[in-house]
């Protein structure tokens, strides 16, 4: 058996980084973010990363990390606004930005990691984010074309992993990992908890083990929750 | 005498039918889910991946893996299931949503919405927005009637970037409610707040609507 597990952070991602590349990161907001990894990362210094991520973190958690250290170069992303240092170094024309709508960001990160190059969708026809870009009607409605994306490495969080690197996500910290996991040419899953083989109900498993190069245990599941909503405070 | 928020909201929980399932936005669209009417199943989405959004967590129920698409913390409800963003948006892209409701800050009379960026000013991005007008069969917007600096927000045409061109099916505002049978049709006034009149409305709408 090929053993995909490593020590921490650090190792699970040796000989993967260089300047210039391109990082594709699970999570939504905070939830489910690999927050191992991405402290790895800023410790190996790796420069001028385009990332490909949903959300870019906040000034001192998640992708914030990179951000305050000058490390990303371009973000591919559908909402970042909850980071005041990524809008200083946006309008500083430090940090270049590509827009994407949520769903088409999903499909085209799904696309990519399933061999399929392009894909037609209604999501943004008739906006300025689908100006300069084919558009083609099927059945008398406008689609835009949109690319499947990759990327030189996928990290992800998970819930579970056994020894193969089958993934079992917890709850909505779910989000876009199981496709970040695809769309990598090498991908690297830290994981809250690593069980035995043979543990996983083979229906349960979420990612199948193909997906994943490499597992760590996560040496941080802080897990910091950016608008703690209760009852009391709702009303 | 205009429209609350909450009345608002409550306007628009008025349009829920038996077996829905909806995306509710962030604002005055979340609060649609305190009002709506009993012995309705109404089942809400989210789009970071929850089919069957619960309330509001207490103290002790507060779990860092389970927020909505405002990354407020939420809970789970026995019929919940969670999905992958990709999964969560073939829900809304296929159609298989029957509503959302989403703030805007301008409507064109021909249902042009614009609700994601102000040039100028730091563009945060779209987020699910453009996803959910794009594929949700019926799309109610809730916005004030008038903008914070005093213009129509129901316009003859847009002038910020749009969100969506032709997807905006009924308009609730703090004064009134439009609504349009089909997409190839122009606005009708349907309804007032109380004491608000006809004039009111023409005097602070610049879109074409029928009386």
């Amino acid at each position: 058996m090929v053993c995909k597990l490593f020590d921490n952070a650090g190792a699970a991602l040796e000989g993967l980084l260089f300047d210039g590349m391109t990082i594709a990161a699970g999570g939504f907001g905070l939830c489910g973010i690999p927050e191992s990894l991405i402290a790895a990362i800023r410790t190996a210094g790796t420069r001028r990363i385009t990332v490909i991520s949903n959300n870019a973190g906040v000034d001192d958690f998640g992708l914030g990390l990179l951000l305050q250290t000058g490390q990303i170069r371009k973000m591919i992303s559908s909402y970042v606004g909850e980071n005041r240092e990524f809008e200083r170094q946006y309008l500083a024309g430090e940090l270049e930005v590509e827009f994407n709508p949520q769903g088409t960001l999903a499909e085209r990160i799904r696309a990519g990691g399933a061999g399929i190059p392009g894909f037609y969708t209604r999501t943004g026809v008739g906006t300025a984010l689908s100006q300069g870009k084919e558009t083609r009607a099927f059945n008398g409605e406008d689609y835009v074309l949109e690319t499947g994306l990759v990327a030189d490495l996928s990290i992800i969080k998970a819930w579970k992993a056994d020894p193969y690197g089958n993934l079992i996500y917890r709850k909505a910290a779910r989000n876009f990992n199981p496709v970040i996991a695809t769309c990598g040419k090498v991908t690297v899953a830290e994981v809250e908890e690593i069980v035995p083989t043979g543990d996983f109900d083979p229906d349960h498993v979420h990612t199948p083990s193909i997906f994943v190069d490499r597992v760590t245990r996560a040496s941080s599941n802080e897990k910091r929750i950016e608008k703690r909503t209760t009852l009391e405070v709702a009303c | 005498m205009v429209w609350t928020r909450d009345e608002m909201a409550l306007r628009a929980a008025r349009e829920l039918e038996d077996g829905f399932y909806v995306n509710l936005g962030i604002g005055i669209p979340t609060l649609v889910a305190n009002h709506i009417p009993a012995g309705l199943d109404v089942t809400l989405h989210s789009e970071n991946g929850i089919l069957g959004l619960g309330r509001f967590p207490t103290d002790d129920e507060v779990d860092p893996d389970i927020i909505n698409a405002g990354k407020q913390t939420i809970t789970e409800i026995e019929r919940t299931s969670y999905v992958s963003s990709a999964d969560s948006f073939a829900m809304v892209r296929g159609g298989h949503l029957d509503m959302s409701v989403l703030g805007a800050m301008e409507v064109s009379e021909n249902g042009d919405l614009a609700n994601w960026m102000v040039p100028g000013k730091m563009v945060k991005g779209p987020g699910g927005a453009m996803d959910l007008v794009a594929g949700v069969r019926k799309i109610i917007v809730v916005m004030d009637h008038m903008s914070r600096d005093g213009h129509a927000k129901f316009r003859r045409s847009c002038t910020l970037p749009l969100t969506g061109s032709n997807v905006v099916d009924m308009i609730i505002t703090d004064l009134a409610v439009f609504a349009r049978e089909d997409r190839s049709r122009s606005f009708k006034l349907m309804e007032r707040a109380p004491g608000v009149s006809l004039e009111d409305i023409r005097g602070r709408t610049e879109a074409q609507y029928d009386e």
